[in-house]
């Protein structure tokens, strides 16, 4: 098997705040493969800022790591010092594409000097190559007039034009693996769409792997090859994406998809409210809202099988080694 | 059936201003001949991308904005022509539920004050009905009476939908302006408001404008669906018919690029390259011929009225042909 860019086995973060230690993530595994893209899908306070911030290496004052390794290119992220982390993974090997690009961008500086900026820490050469591999870029990413865009200022940009900048300076230094934190949410269906190609066309002519965290299942069935569902902080199901899709097996992505106005047979939701990581339930969290849920799903520890090829789920219904009711 | 609310040829000028020694600033149309009519009873959702024009035409059937030209009727009596306090008066009947609930509730009044106000303000003078509507309201969102001293955040975004869903009931209205209402809502909690919009539309009687960039939501919860572009309504029919059979090339490129569950059942048409122009700057003709796959000349001099196309309406020259061409069933 071929080293994955990103492997991520058993994570667990806990942050202590005033009101006690918040398990917000609470046992994530899943692997990347190189010019792949992993969906990363969950409804809101479900982890996946905290997931991202691990990955990055700048989780917020009061979070540690109970366990688990997150491996990016057979390197354990979580052994490298801030210092390590600068100087060879973040913004060089490792680059981000953040929600809103209009706040990534500061206002008072042109696109070039920013850009430019992380270059001349990440990437050998001479400022000139560096500018002339931008203007490059920036082509590729289909932004009109490269040449003079680099000399303009964030707010001389519309909100897609933006977001290329930002898929721009992401790729400036021959990154390895992209993680993008719902990059399109603030962009119009058309400019979504043109996007969305754009980052499908790169991941497979870089041989990028990308890992691409969304609410929006619609994104992760035109866009990605991989799909991990994140439910409060665990990971309950992963596997390609167009088999999870069409056909969930862990019952809260089964409920998920169920709400979708693409598939919905009436607009019921979910009953119930997604569990506060202060008080998470124990065992399976999703137990205390799934309709199938058995008296030992209280007190299972997150343990995910292979249910079907490439597929894990953390689910009692799928483990036979649990007991039958 | 008479409709409940007519819109016709409505125009709305926003800004614009002579000024001394230099060119006047022209103003931005906004909406440039709209005319729909919503049926008592029905949904009828308005679709397109931010600055076509869909929240202006909102606030302006509304009356917070006042158009420039056309004609609103409501019940069949024209309410348009009014200034804006007196708008509001005539269209007592129509009311808005905002985009982000959150922000549009004041976080230092309690949901038993902001909703009592509503009703003061509609000149409830008893207290004891007062207490009665807003309980009842309460209750037919799914809240119940301990909402009452709570304040804003202490809800969570699909809470505060219903809290502003009860709002508006509270006022009896018969037509209701839904802007965007489930965006920024997880999936769940989605399912939950548009489960309960449907349940409040049939339980009072209420008609929806259901404005909405979301197609997916849109092709499940409306029964005829307004395509607007820059201003114009491009494309009216059916929501069946407008999903089974888009018409104008804008429909087409918008069913194209939304993303869906199931990306290899949409009809195929070209995704339109560059972003909408903006709305101050119109160029000549139809409106989506820069970016439009078949645009020819004609399409570039002539800006084409909604006609009816057999199955509802369509602004484009060229529909036929383009029906034709693509192979689609027209």
């Amino acid at each position: 098997m071929p080293v994955p860019t990103l492997a991520v086995e058993d994570l667990r973060v806990a942050i202590r705040g005033d009101e006690g230690v918040a398990r917000i993530l609470d046992h994530i595994a899943f692997r990347l493969e190189p010019g792949r893209i992993l969906g990363v899908v969950g409804e809101s306070g479900c982890g996946k800022s905290t997931l991202i911030r691990a990955i990055l290496g700048i989780l917020p004052q009061g979070a540690a790591i109970g366990s688990g390794r997150i491996l990016f290119e057979g390197e354990d992220l979580l052994a490298f010092s801030q210092a390590e982390l600068n100087r060879s993974v973040r913004g060089s090997r490792i680059s981000f594409i953040p929600q809103d690009p209009y706040l990534a961008l500061n206002p008072v500086f042109t696109v070039g000097a920013q850009m430019l900026e992380v270059m001349r820490r990440h990437r050998p050469g001479a400022p000139r190559e560096h500018r002339a591999h931008l203007v490059r870029l920036l082509r590729r990413v289909q932004l009109p007039d490269a040449e003079a865009a680099l000399d303009r200022y964030p707010h001389q940009f519309s909100g897609g034009q933006r977001q290329r900048l930002l898929i721009a300076a992401a790729l400036a230094c021959a990154p390895r693996l992209i993680v993008a934190d719902e990059p399109t949410t603030a962009l119009d269906v058309t400019t979504q769409q043109q996007i969305l190609l754009l980052l499908r066309e790169l991941v497979e002519e870089m041989g990028l792997a990308m890992l691409f965290v969304t609410h929006d299942l619609g994104v992760v069935a035109e866009l990605c090859d991989e799909v991990c569902v994140i439910y409060a902080g665990q990971s309950v199901e992963t596997g390609p994406a167009r088999a999870l899709l069409d056909a969930p097996l862990h019952p809260y992505a089964r409920a998920l998809l169920a709400c979708h106005p693409d598939r919905a047979e009436g607009f019921l939701g979910i009953p119930g409210a997604v569990p506060s990581p202060l008080r998470a339930p124990p065992g399976c969290r999703f137990a205390p809202r799934c309709a199938q849920a058995r008296e030992a799903c209280a007190s299972r520890a997150p343990h995910p099988r292979r249910a079907a090829p490439g597929r894990m789920v953390d689910c009692i219904l799928h483990d036979p080694a649990a007991v039958p009711a | 059936m008479t409709p409940i609310l007519e819109v016709r040829e409505l125009a709305v000028d926003l800004g614009g201003r002579r000024r001394w020694l230099r060119p006047d600033l022209p103003p931005v149309r906004a909406v440039r001949g709209v005319s729909l009519s919503l049926r008592p009873g029905e949904v009828l959702g308005l679709v397109g991308e931010s600055g076509c024009g869909k929240t202006t035409l909102g606030r302006t059937i509304l009356g917070l904005q006042r158009e420039s030209g056309g004609e609103i009727r409501l019940d069949g009596a024209v309410v348009s022509g009014l200034a804006p306090r007196e708008a509001r008066r005539a269209r007592n009947a129509i009311h808005y539920v905002h985009q982000d609930a959150g922000a549009a509730l004041d976080p230092w009044w309690s949901i038993g004050r902001t909703l009592e106000e509503a009703l003061l303000v509609q000149g409830v003078r008893d207290p004891a009905e007062r207490r009665a509507r807003i309980d009842e309201v309460l209750a037919a969102v799914g809240l119940d009476a301990t909402a009452r001293p709570r304040y804003p955040h202490e809800f969570s975004g699909g809470q505060l939908r219903r809290v502003a869903l009860a709002r508006i009931l509270a006022l009896r209205p018969r037509v209701v302006i839904l802007d965007e209402p489930t965006s920024g809502l997880d999936m769940s909690v989605q399912a939950m408001v548009l489960n309960l919009l449907g349940t409040l539309r049939r339980r009072y009687g209420l008609t929806y404008l259901f404005i909405s960039h979301d197609l997916s939501v849109v092709r499940r919860f409306c029964d005829r669906v307004a395509i607007m572009y820059l201003g114009r309504v491009v494309e009216l029919a059916t929501a069946a018919e407008v999903f089974a059979r888009p018409r104008h090339p804008y429909t087409r490129a918008l069913l194209a690029a939304s993303p869906s569950l199931s990306p290899e059942a949409r009809p195929p048409a070209p995704i339109p390259a560059g972003e909408p122009p903006s709305a101050a700057r119109l160029p000549p003709g139809c409106a989506f011929s820069p970016r439009c796959p078949h645009a020819q000349a004609p399409c570039r001099r002539t800006d084409p009225a909604l006609a009816p196309d057999g199955r509802g309406e369509t602004a484009c020259l060229r529909w036929r042909e383009i029906a034709a061409d693509t192979m689609l069933p027209a």
